[in-house]
């Protein structure tokens, strides 16, 4: 196979993707429902993202003590929520997830 | 005419902004790198695809498929399925970007992934777009200087480095996106789509190709449109 064929068909089709919106459709007008909808990409798209993250870091279940995403995801979340500073919420969670993992020996 | 001055601390900023994400990407970036010298490629075409394609998860699904020989035609259709997450990123930045030039819409969508869509949105949301196409490009050269580095030093190891993907680095990715996610629950609707996405995502985890999260965009985004009626539809009866 070539390999260089492959990668120059993955690169076409990853940027018409990411273009498709952004640059060929400057001229649509979304109807009012699309419009509204867009704004809860990011909510349900980060979310996705992040509670399989928390609630099953390996790919199966865990909630056990073991599991340090589960706690450090939780401050990040509730400090964001409370100050709304987002580098905040980071560094604090980034401390808990620390300890808990290497900190405390589970 | 924008200030010098403010365009540095907006590049700055952007980038300040995606440095969890530049952690969370750097394991990636090598155990792509081994996997691809692993699957056959040479050191050029496995940076090569970094460089041009630029997209975590379809690259490793890629080489993955290029190791085992598979067709084209299926490599590039995976391809098309894995990245179609992108399309919402790609519609959703559409409203802040519409009047920007072609020679910075074009860039800032080769350059958009994950990790960018989430700082960026964050950012223009809360805080507006003046000057915004400097913060998106500080932070889409982070994340794109970051991946070509870490490839480059996966493919020079040849193999993996061990324990490297146990360290558990994904988590300032993590951290960062739930930081970013949480301020927004407080409206009733995006708090039901967070919700119903989080389901949706734990129970169709592990569909391939990157299915589950477009699975739950989709299910997530039509409960908050659900929600955000029925709360007009209630205010309106009352």
């Amino acid at each position: 196979m070539n390999h260089w064929l492959a990668i120059g068909g993955m690169m076409l089709l990853t940027v018409l993707i990411r273009a498709s919106f952004l640059v060929f459709g400057q001229r649509l007008a979304f109807p009012d429902w699309l419009n509204r909808a867009l704004h809860y990409v990011p909510a349900a798209v980060l979310s996705a993202l992040v509670v399989p993250m928390a609630l099953a870091p390996a790919g199966t279940v865990d909630i056990s003590l073991h599991n340090a995403y589960l706690p450090g995801i939780i401050v990040a979340a509730l400090v964001a929520w409370k100050s709304g500073k987002t580098l905040l919420a980071i560094v604090v969670s980034f401390v808990v997830y620390g300890v808990w993992r290497w900190g405390l020996g589970l | 005419m924008m200030h010098a001055l403010n365009r540095r601390a907006l590049l700055l900023e952007g980038a300040r902004d995606t440095v969890p994400m530049l952690v969370g990407a750097a394991p990636f970036g090598v155990i792509f790198g081994t996997l691809a010298i692993a699957a056959g490629l040479s050191p050029a075409t496995a940076l090569g695809m970094s460089v041009l394609v630029f997209a975590g998860s379809s690259q490793f699904i890629g080489v993955s498929l290029i190791g085992a020989g598979t067709a084209l035609p299926v490599l590039w259709l995976t391809t098309f399925v894995v990245n179609l997450r992108h399309a919402l990123y790609s519609a959703t930045l559409l409203p802040y970007a519409r009047d920007w030039p072609l020679r910075w819409r074009w860039p800032l969508a080769f350059w958009l992934t994950d990790e960018t869509f989430a700082v960026v949105e964050h950012r223009f949301r809360t805080k507006g777009t003046d000057g915004g196409q400097w913060y998106w490009l500080a932070s889409s050269l982070a994340m794109y200087g970051n991946w070509l580095f870490w490839t480059m030093v996966g493919v020079s190891l040849g193999q993996s480095l061990p324990g490297l993907a146990t360290l558990g680095l994904d988590f300032a990715m993590g951290a960062t996106f739930a930081a970013i996610v949480a301020p927004q629950l407080k409206h009733r609707p995006a708090l039901g789509a967070a919700l119903a996405a989080s389901a949706v995502a734990m129970l169709a985890r592990g569909l391939p190709y990157k299915l589950d999260l477009m699975l739950a965009a989709v299910v997530g985004v039509t409960t908050g449109l659900l929600l955000e009626q029925w709360q007009k539809d209630k205010e309106q009866t009352a």
